[in-house]
């Protein structure tokens, strides 16, 4: 069968089915290409699953803590029971609502869904296979949205009890020892979770820290977390094999070790879904792994557009949905570029982690001079209300010293997470220090400690 | 399935590189036999290369602008049957000038993008314009740079009211402004331009340039000229002064040989033509090009014009032969109705002499020691290789010269 239309999305992650829901409503002939459910990683096994995992874990754990001589005055007389098997049919249910979701949207934006593995035989024709049939669609614009996957260690291959982020979103049952390559925010969300659901966690890092991307500061309260809660994390160490359920590495002074465990987690990162679809017949420019893009979204090929993972850092979703929507709308004619000011990113780790913009440090090496204002937690009611008042979290807030816009917000909090789309809009408004000061900030709530950063900084902080 | 090499031929005149100035197809396309696929540029012309075989575009090698060894390989095919190669890795040895990095290793599968592709986002935030998304956004939509617009907010912060306050005082893009200007926009200097670039640093700095001016009192040829044009027939063009010059220079090349010929320092030779092969500089879309009309010793003064408009039209289109570009003896500029007193042309490397014509204005001139008449008066503006034309050579020559013109019946005896 043949199809033709005006624009090819190849994707439904929240790069592609944002851009095909736009592109929809704004009366272009869309067809959206999906191999897998419509979702993508974050809907079907990255994002919301992980979060579902993550909620249930928390539960569990703090359930736990009301055990025996209680918590807060409240006390459990027997132990909670885990049925892990439907937790994993509620996390299932959650993503089914979603994936349907998405399906009814793009339906309801009248865009023409295609189910199967696109292979593109020039830049604007792709044949697809389906149940029915290969189906060739040959479109005047076509979006790359095609994503990431895991990245693979070539000695710890994937399959078996060697797991990627998907299937530790699938297992069957708690394992009893867990072993997790890799303490990037992936590693670490997941071991985190099996941690409260009762798995015995190590970490095994490569690099001198654990979330080696973030400064040393903000990631403080979760390595003091895992101490606390008895995770075991080498530092330094470089796994090397794996075999009979152990795990060889290298620990930090360079000794082989083995360790034992019924299930081996491996994040080392993702890399772009850029081969065996016919990218190279495309004519795009790379940029190393990553398809070259302009602020347009331009590839170097004309009307072949790519968003999201298959672009480069950051890999985020809500990147990749900004730029789906900015392409949906220059294609349907509308000026638009891609062009933020900043882009925040939030791990769901315990305590959790905000980062948008630059450290102090970071707007050093580009020659700005900054001021730096941090609050605690343990100083706002609110988080003491909730249990969030200890554990380290803080929210720093860091500006040019010349004219106080603010370059840069970081956190660190349970839950502090929900205070990253004030932190974006400061960002993205070009807020100044005395902008959040004189914003009057809801009593009793943690935002509070953003409007006292911001006083920290001007040097006039009143809780502290 | 095969795979096919097309491989740079040999240009001739023992070329060894040539530069890539269009690529007209892409990896992926199928091209038949003959299509073209890359025009490669030479010193002299830019020569189409079509494909020899049917097949797929596998690869090609090099950007616009990269120079291309003679005999390495510039497209990878995918043919039916057997091609020419088993299979062996394809590299374009991109020949390397004095100096300039070598660049054989590159890969191959490069193609030069479709659209200019600006650098990606980079992290930075604090040098753009302080202002909210919704005033970003209209500022896009208006077609209002940010970066000229002045923030009346804290810190310099853009609000809507700048915006409007800008746009109201007509401060669009385009529109003049008393802002200062920063940017630089970079133009790679590519094709025909470096060409043009190479050669006239060529000339002037292995020539030491002599020039010579005179003026030249045209109105009798003038005369001359409207009669032949109210009287041509309708296959003969019409004349503009350029081919009464170029007879005259034909003449003078053949009184001054010295003069029609090519130095070659490297081997102390200066190679004097029997044939008179007449460049002239036209001004083209891609910059300067030298048509030539060859054998001027052959043709009459309508050949001579006909030929002339043939071989420049053909170089403004784009479409010169090779041999239409190249082999000139001597070369004539001309800025036509420009205007300009006196110009001093750069020699056209290798040869020794360049003839440029000014504007022909009406003047008053002292005639026969008392009387003042209007003449109509040209000026050529000459350059010769001082090495190889002694200055008196070069004032006989443009004497000469002016005497057939001022005397026209002698341009044609």
């Amino acid at each position: 069968m043949e199809m033709k239309c005006k624009l090819l999305v190849i994707g439904a992650g929240p790069g592609g089915y944002v851009a095909a829901i736009r592109a929809g409503q704004l009366g272009i002939d869309t067809i959206i290409v999906e191999g897998d459910r419509a979702g993508g990683t974050c809907l079907i096994r990255g994002c919301i699953p992980s979060k579902a995992l993550i909620h249930a874990a928390d539960k569990y754990q703090q359930i736990n803590k009301h055990t025996g001589k209680g918590h807060l005055g409240i006390s459990l007389k027997t132990e909670p029971e885990l049925d892990f098997a439907k937790t994993m049919t509620w996390k299932e249910g959650i993503v089914d609502r979603l994936n349907g979701g998405v399906e009814g949207l793009l339906k309801k934006a009248k865009v023409r869904q295609i189910k199967g593995w696109a292979t593109f035989k020039d830049a604007k024709t792709c044949d697809v296979e389906t149940k029915s049939g290969i189906v060739t669609i040959a479109a005047e614009h076509v979006i790359l949205a095609n994503g990431s996957k895991p990245t693979e260690l070539p000695f710890l291959p994937f399959g078996g009890d060697v797991l990627s982020s998907t299937e530790a979103l699938t297992l069957e049952q708690v394992p009893e020892k867990l072993v997790v390559v890799g303490a990037g925010y992936i590693g670490l969300e997941l071991g985190i979770a099996y941690s409260k659901l009762g798995s015995e966690v190590t970490f095994i890092e490569a690099d001198s820290r654990i979330l080696a991307t973030y400064d040393k500061e903000l990631t403080a309260p979760v390595a003091k977390w895992l101490q606390a809660n008895g995770i075991t994390v080498h530092l330094g160490a470089k796994a090397s094999g794996w075999k009979d359920n152990k795990l060889s590495y290298a620990d930090k002074d360079g000794e082989a070790q083995t360790i034992a465990a019924d299930k081996l987690l491996v994040t080392v990162g993702r890399k772009p879904n850029t081969e065996g679809w016919g990218l190279e017949n495309m004519a795009v420019d790379m940029d190393g792994p990553f398809v070259k893009i302009d602020k347009y979204c331009r590839t170097a090929m004309k009307n072949v557009w790519a968003i999201g993972d298959i672009t480069g850092e950051p890999m985020l979703a809500h990147r990749a949905s900004a730029q789906g929507e900015v392409v949906a709308e220059i294609i349907a004619g509308k000026k638009r570029e891609f062009n933020p000011n900043a882009i925040a990113a939030v791990c769901f780790t315990d305590p959790e982690i905000i980062a948008v913009g630059q450290s102090g440090a970071e707007a050093k090496t580009s020659g700005v001079e900054t001021i730096v204002g941090k609050f605690p937690l343990m100083a706002n009611g609110r988080a003491l209300t909730m249990e969030a008042g200890e554990g380290g979290g803080f929210v720093r807030i860091t500006a040019r010293a010349d004219n106080h816009v603010i370059v840069g917000i970081h956190a660190v909090g349970p839950q502090i997470s929900e205070l990253s789309g004030e932190f974006a809009l400061a960002m993205e408004m070009g807020a100044r220090l005395e902008d959040i000061a004189d914003t009057i900030h809801v009593h009793p709530t943690v935002t509070e400690s953003f409007a006292e950063a911001s006083l920290s900084a001007l040097g006039h902080a009143i809780h502290i | 399935m095969g795979q096919y090499n097309f491989k740079l031929p040999d240009l001739g005149e023992g070329l060894v590189e040539a530069e890539i100035a269009d690529i007209h197809v892409k990896v992926g396309e199928m091209v038949t036999e003959d299509q073209p696929l890359i025009d490669m540029m030479t010193d002299k012309a830019t020569v189409e290369m079509p494909s020899p075989v049917d097949g797929k575009i596998l690869s090609i090698s090099g950007n616009l602008g990269e120079m291309i060894a003679v005999g390495s390989v510039m497209v990878v095919l995918e043919v039916e049957g057997e091609g020419n190669v088993d299979g062996e890795p394809v590299k374009a040895e991109a020949v390397v000038e004095v100096s300039a990095p070598v660049k054989a290793d590159e890969p191959v599968a490069k193609i030069t993008p479709a659209t200019p592709v600006a650098p990606v986002l980079s992290g930075a935030t604090s040098e753009k314009p302080l202002t909210s998304p919704a005033v970003r956004r209209r500022a896009l939509e208006e077609d209002v740079d940010l970066t000229r617009v002045s923030g009346s907010g804290p810190a310099g912060r853009i609000s809507h009211q700048d915006l409007d306050d800008f746009i109201a005082a007509g401060g669009r893009v385009g529109q003049p402004s008393h802002q200062k200007r920063t940017a630089i926009e970079e133009i790679p200097v590519i094709g025909i331009r470096r060409k043009i670039a190479e050669r006239m640093e060529l000339s002037k700095r292995s020539i030491p340039h002599y020039s010579y001016v005179e003026e030249v009192d045209v109105t009798e040829v003038e005369k001359l000229r409207l009669f032949l044009n109210d009287n041509r027939t309708e296959d003969q063009p019409k004349l503009s002064i350029l081919p009464f010059i170029m007879m005259a220079t034909l003449k003078g090349m053949e009184k001054f040989p010295e003069c029609n010929s090519h130095y070659d320092p490297a081997h102390s030779l200066v190679r004097r033509f029997s044939g008179v092969h007449l460049g002239i500089a036209s001004q083209t879309p891609n910059g300067l090009m030298v048509p030539v009309v060859s054998h001027a010793e052959t043709r009459d003064i309508w050949d001579m014009a006909t030929e002339m408009m043939r071989v420049s039209s053909a170089a403004r289109a784009g479409k010169a032969k090779r041999n239409e570009l190249s082999g000139s003896t001597v070369t004539i500029t001309s800025l036509g109705k420009i205007g300009g007193i006196v110009t001093t042309p750069v020699i056209n490397y290798p040869e020794v002499c360049i003839i440029g014509v000014n504007k022909i204005v009406p003047r008053p001139m002292v005639m026969g020691g008392t009387d003042i008449k209007i003449r109509q008066m040209m000026n050529l503006s000459s350059s010769f290789d001082h090495r190889v034309v002694d200055g008196y050579v070069a004032a006989e020559l443009i004497q000469f010269i002016k005497g057939v013109l001022e005397q026209p019946a002698t341009l044609f005896m």
